[in-house]
């Protein structure tokens, strides 16, 4: 396991911006995820570490060792594709031992075996090992994918949404696995997703990437404590930040543009009317659809409300954020 | 009752079913007719109204492979009585036979150079075309273009020039220079249909296996190459089939030792007149490489292996 560092990393494909000038500190055996929309620079983040694409300017480090010049191989990294990328020709068995027969490593037959039946019992597919790699389920073959990833011991872990694209149940699953094994082996792990949940339960750190820039990296209460911008706002939290002009309440301070509200900022009873558009109920919370002078909002409520459509309800803001016109954090 | 826009109807099933049946008989007819005509005697390979049912006969076989003299009643006297089967066949038609023609030596020839020109061209192809296919090269549109246009005039068309730079490089009549000629002229169409199945095959595979801890050529060999066996085979069956049948260029470059069997068969037909049997016999024997070759490449043209593990 090794700490991970990009210094002034810069990318760019044609006209298109990849990254610019990405200083991050992976630091050994933390799980960082990285958030951020499409095109804001996390696969291409991955593809520095791995080797697959090189910086045009910056360096990158795994473990004190700069990488300049070396190819994916020798940098020792494992990575899980967003697209399971099997390979079609082999079994389960031989998708899982492919990285292990590799030249580098070179795997005694033995430790193949004894590694491949282990990954194959965590991931729940030791059924399927002889498969064909094409006769698996769309899941069943991501946790393949993973599970190619999990057999080596690599410097750094590379992940690229791999739950995407699995069920509900399953991906709760290995979310909890795949912690338990980071937390376990102490392994470096570089994560890509889009899901919160995944983001606040696995993270030792998240890095919010914006346009190819690092906007904030911490822990992730902190980022969602603490948003250094709006946008490092909007990327945590269910249901969405609101995100309101800053005068619309009373008290927002010299400079302020807008006034972000988290759910649990808006204090129910208290303060000024607003009226019930909609309420979702979802179970365990309910959420409400608020119309505030002509704002839309939306906040949390007990599951067991009794509001409705039209009705009338007080709210005030506690310890909102507030950001100035170009979305930086102010208060 | 079900309905379903996709599914043909009845009427439109019959008349597919018509149609390719229909093409199969007139695509089969002739080929069939060449191996009846192998095993008739040659009297009834020329009869007219043409004969199909017939008293099959080795005849045009023996003929095919050996060489005979006509004999005297003396001379046949004084050899005794023939020894083998295929003697007894020559004796009835007033001959004997001073030994094997070089058939077979000339069928050896086109296994030799046919087959060897095949595998030249696909290792060669499938390297260019994963080039093409997978890295920055300089000009990338205009060398395909190039390469492409070598196929835009007939290869005999440059009959001359090669001639005489196969004089010069004592590659005539040699089975270097007929397997080199052969690839050079498959090797564009190789390179553009190879090209197009390893554009199919995604990246992930190689990059994974890049990850994995093997070099670019491994990745190339152990997961690009597996995964385009479709258009590797169906490709080899073009370029074998195209090296096979060369009737030109084997004529004006072989005599000897080199020649293959296409300028062969012809010559059988001067030898002792217009021997339709043995031509048929040895056009036969002709066929057999190329079929076992497309039956045993059949399954890699069939199964479509990469569908489904890249989720798209």
């Amino acid at each position: 396991m090794a700490e991970v560092t990009l210094t002034g990393v810069s990318k760019s494909f044609g006209d298109d911006i990849g990254l610019e000038n990405l200083t991050m500190t992976v630091p050994d055996g933390s799980f960082v995820v990285l958030l951020g929309p499409t095109g804001a620079g996390k696969t291409t983040t991955l593809r520095m570490v791995s080797g697959l694409d090189t910086p045009d300017s910056g360096s990158v480090s795994i473990g004190g060792r700069d990488m300049a010049g070396m190819t994916p191989a020798q940098r020792d990294v494992a990575m899980v594709f967003q697209q399971y990328s099997l390979y079609p020709h082999l079994t389960v068995r031989e998708n899982l031992e492919f990285p292990l027969k590799s030249p580098v490593l070179q795997t005694p037959k033995d430790d193949i075996k004894r590694k491949v039946g282990e990954v194959a019992e965590v991931l729940q597919i030791s059924h399927k090992l002889d498969n064909k790699a094409t006769a698996l389920s769309g899941g069943e073959m991501q946790r393949v994918s993973i599970g190619r990833a999990l057999v080596r011991d690599p410097s750094v872990y590379l992940m690229d949404e791999p739950l995407s694209s699995l069920d509900a149940k399953l991906r709760s699953d290995l979310r909890v696995e795949l912690k338990n094994i980071q937390a376990n082996s102490g392994a470096t792990l570089l994560y890509v997703t889009h899901d919160q949940i995944e983001a606040m339960t696995m993270a030792t750190h998240v890095g919010v990437l914006d346009n190819g820039r690092l906007v904030q990296f911490g822990s992730p209460r902190e980022i969602y404590e603490n948003p250094v911008s709006v946008y490092a706002a909007s990327r945590l939290g269910q249901p969405r930040i609101n995100v309101l002009p800053a005068d619309i309440f009373a008290g927002a301070p010299a400079g302020a543009q807008t006034i972000g509200l988290r759910p649990e900022h808006i204090i129910q009873g208290d303060g000024e009317d607003s009226m019930v558009k909609r309420v979702e109920r979802l179970g365990d919370q309910t959420r409400l659809h608020l119309s505030f002078k002509d704002r839309e909002l939306i906040t949390v409520t007990d599951a067991h409300t009794q509001l409705k459509h039209g009705d009338i309800v007080k709210i005030r803001p506690e310890n909102p954020y507030y950001f100035d016109a170009a979305g930086a954090r102010v208060a | 009752m079900s309905f379903s826009v996709t599914d043909p109807t009845k009427g439109t099933k019959w008349f597919a079913g018509i149609a390719v049946v229909a093409y199969a008989v007139i695509t089969i007819i002739p080929l069939l007719w060449i191996i009846a005509t192998g095993f008739k005697s040659p009297t009834d390979s020329i009869a007219y109204p043409p004969v199909v049912v017939f008293e099959p006969t080795l005849e045009g076989y023996v003929n095919l492979f050996t060489d005979r003299t006509r004999a005297t009643e003396q001379m046949l006297e004084e050899a005794g009585p023939p020894e083998t089967w295929y003697d007894e066949i020559a004796r009835s038609r007033g001959t004997v036979i001073s030994g094997p023609s070089r058939y077979g030596e000339r069928f050896l020839n086109s296994v030799i150079i046919g087959f060897g020109s095949t595998a030249l061209c696909m290792v060669l192809g499938t390297m260019a075309a994963y080039a093409f296919s997978r890295f920055k090269v300089p000009l990338k549109d205009d060398l395909l273009f190039f390469i492409l246009s070598t196929r835009m005039m007939p290869p005999i068309a440059v009959a001359i020039p090669i001639f005489l730079m196969f004089r010069n490089l004592g590659l005539n009549d040699t089975h270097l220079g007929m397997i080199l000629l052969y690839t050079a002229v498959n090797l564009s169409l190789s390179v553009w249909l190879l090209k197009g199945f390893i554009d199919e095959i995604p990246t992930e595979y190689e990059e994974a296996a890049l990850i994995d801890g093997y070099t670019r050529f491994q990745a190339f060999y152990k997961v690009v190459l597996p995964q385009a066996a479709t258009g590797i085979a169906s490709t080899a069956i073009f370029c074998l089939i195209f090296a096979w049948n060369e009737y030109a260029f084997a004529v004006l470059l072989t005599s000897g030792t080199a020649q293959t069997a296409p300028p062969f068969i012809p010559n059988i037909i001067g030898v002792n007149g217009k021997d339709w049997p043995a031509v048929a016999a040895g056009a036969t024997i002709f066929l057999v490489p190329v079929m076992v070759f497309t039956v045993l490449l059949r399954k890699h043209l069939l199964r479509g292996i990469t569908f489904g593990a890249v989720r798209k």
